[in-house]
């Protein structure tokens, strides 16, 4: 299948039994799973390359496009909800509201042809396509897509924050703490912000999937080196070593984000730490 | 007004906006609470007690609103106080204490981080003010005080949080304690220790207490004078003694005599008082218990009572019998 369909019989296999197809199924697994536990996801037929090579080659640009989008949509996101909850009912919060929904509704890749339409062809502030060079000019080219990825995680951290600042907010530790004449300020940052951000850390964690489908799409479109685009061209040639290694490497580190979301929520709330 | 009056309550009103109406919570309370004097404020649920109790510090809901009368605390007018002269009086002279301990401290913050927050307009470095936290913890009777500063309130069970609480109220030597049925969370034996507990500070410390509570023995031991409230009125009020002793008012009889602890002849049944609360969006005319009174007579039905006197000195009643029994 790799070799396409003008194959001949002689080529095929060969490849087989260069690529162990020829033994035994269970066999082929075992040998898979060992390999995997040294690192060693087998190797490109293509180039002749190691695919945990390949794989980690492209994985820190896609780390890089990930970590870029949430954090700057968290950085807006969490004081953006929190003072709409404030402003509750005001046209502040209604806006904030309209435009949070509107992001939540716009797919990355639309938000990713749009920003390369705006801000690198008619406005030429910022490079539309590859990774850059050098530290600033890998900045520079995150620039974009991490807008793009980020846009909607905006609203949905936005919309969380809101909802659970509006709860707390009615919970009776936060009348002790006015009763105790607390300036709203404080009561608002330090009391309720922090217990209001937990669901967002869990959205969040939870949500490094959609980040990295949302990855595929745009890494394509800026043209970018990634995980994403490394899926996609295999998938194209049907280079199914890597595919394969390219999905077992964002699976865990889906896995892996998930825990770093309880270990920040442990940090944040003690009442977490006690099961641990 | 008396010098000795630390809150004196004149012709307070409170309603609350909701969706069928008006409704009226509380309508013509009068009350007064002298310094360093324990009041306690009676009445079964939904009689407006507790709106009473948070009115006295500003903390109304956000749909309440007092539409008439003052509330005077040392003189000054609370209804009429900015937000900054209210956060100002809060927890300086006027501390709270509330119902549920499990809830009303913040989770993911550490005790002494609570208590030094709310001393954060008190004189002395950080370092003083931990002191005189682990101090106060001490004195409300939590072991290894110091130490537990850095502990998290899920940490404590409800009667230690509770004595967290008490501390954190008492920490700035207010005039006046709000608790708000402190007790009622709490089970028998606890409930007996905090009573204890609030007795000797307030001694030590000479606040006046307001104390909330539907529980009327514990009211009883605990207080000097007592109001009793029924739908958003003040129906009888003077000291414990003659309120509980000799009660003027329907509604006081029908309570005491609804209080397990005071009955005499065993029933198998307990005692209840027959009828509903009346509903306050749309207050009836007359008095306000007439429809569940043993005594109503025409009288009732049509004219609201006042406070009128009794027999004692200061104690008085919201009833027509006792101006009837005066003059017949």
């Amino acid at each position: 299948m790799v070799l396409g369909p003008r194959a001949t019989p002689e080529l095929i296999e060969q490849t087989r039994a260069a690529m162990g197809l020829d033994r035994p199924f269970a066999l082929q697994m075992i040998t898979f799973f060992g390999n995997l536990l040294r690192g060693d996801m087998g190797v490109d037929v293509f180039t002749g390359r190691s695919v945990t090579t390949t794989v980690m080659e492209a994985l820190p640009y896609t780390l890089a496009l990930i970590t870029a989008s949430i954090l700057w949509a968290a950085a807006i996101g969490i004081p953006l909800g929190a003072y709409s909850s404030i402003r509750r009912n005001t046209w502040i919060d209604r806006v904030t509201g309209i435009l949070s929904v509107g992001t939540i509704s716009i797919p990355s890749f639309v938000m990713a042809l749009y920003s390369v339409l705006i801000f690198a062809v008619w406005l030429r502030w910022l490079p539309a396509i590859g990774a850059g060079e050098g530290f600033g000019g890998q900045i520079v080219h995150l620039i974009l897509p991490a807008f793009a990825v980020g846009v909607p995680w905006v609203g949905y951290i936005a919309r969380i924050v809101r909802a659970s600042m509006l709860e707390i907010m009615g919970e009776s530790h936060v009348r002790m703490a006015r009763a105790f004449g607390l300036t709203e300020r404080r009561i608002t940052r330090a009391y309720v912000l922090r217990i209001a951000v937990l669901p967002a850390v869990t959205l969040i964690g939870a949500g490094v999937a959609h980040l990295f489908s949302a990855a595929v799409f745009v890494e394509v479109i800026f043209a970018r080196p990634g995980i994403g685009a490394l899926i996609v061209s295999a998938v194209n040639e049907r280079n199914y070593t890597i595919v394969l290694g390219a999905v077992l490497v964002t699976t865990a580190i889906i896995v892996l984000a998930t825990l770093i979301s309880d270990i920040i929520i442990a940090w944040l709330d003690p009442r977490q730490r006690e099961g641990m | 007004m008396n010098p000795e009056t630390l809150l004196q309550v004149q012709n307070l009103s409170i309603e609350f906006g909701t969706s069928s109406g008006r409704l009226r919570a509380l309508r013509g309370i009068d009350l007064e609470v002298p310094k360093g004097r324990i009041m306690g404020l009676v009445g079964e649920s939904g009689c407006g007690k507790s709106t009473l109790a948070y009115s006295l510090s500003g903390l109304l809901a956000g749909n309440g609103e007092v539409s008439g009368g003052a509330i005077l605390f040392d003189g000054a007018d609370v209804t009429k106080m900015s937000d900054k002269e209210l956060r100002d009086i809060r927890g300086r002279r006027v501390s709270m204490i509330f119902q549920d301990p499990m809830t009303a401290l913040n989770p993911v913050i550490t005790i002494g981080r609570q208590m030094l927050d709310i001393q954060y307009r008190e004189p002395g470095t950080n370092a003083e003010k931990r002191a005189r936290a682990a101090r106060m913890l001490e004195r409300v009777g939590i072991p290894d005080a110091a130490a537990q500063l850095g502990s998290y309130p899920h940490q404590f069970s409800g009667g230690m949080r509770q004595r967290v609480c008490i501390a954190m109220a008492l920490l700035t030597k207010p005039d006046l304690l709000i608790a708000d049925e402190p007790t009622t969370a709490l089970d028998a034996t606890l409930e007996v220790q905090i009573i204890e507990l609030l007795r000797e500070l307030q001694q030590e410390m000479d606040c006046a207490i307001v104390f909330v509570s539907h529980h009327l023995g514990t009211v009883a031991e605990l207080c000097d004078d007592v109001t009793l409230m029924y739908a958003g009125e003040v129906v009888e009020r003077g000291s414990v003694r003659d309120v509980f002793h000799n009660p003027a008012h329907p509604y006081t009889q029908a309570l005491l005599e609804c209080d397990p602890a005071r009955m005499k002849v065993a029933t198998r049944q307990l005692p209840t008082i027959p009828g509903m609360l009346p509903n306050l969006v749309d207050v009836p005319q007359g008095c306000i218990f007439a429809s569940r009174c043993q005594h109503v007579w025409e009288r009732c039905r049509s004219a609201h009572p006042h406070l009128s006197k009794t027999a004692t000195v200061g104690h008085r009643a919201a009833c027509h019998l006792l101006d009837a029994e005066g003059r017949t």
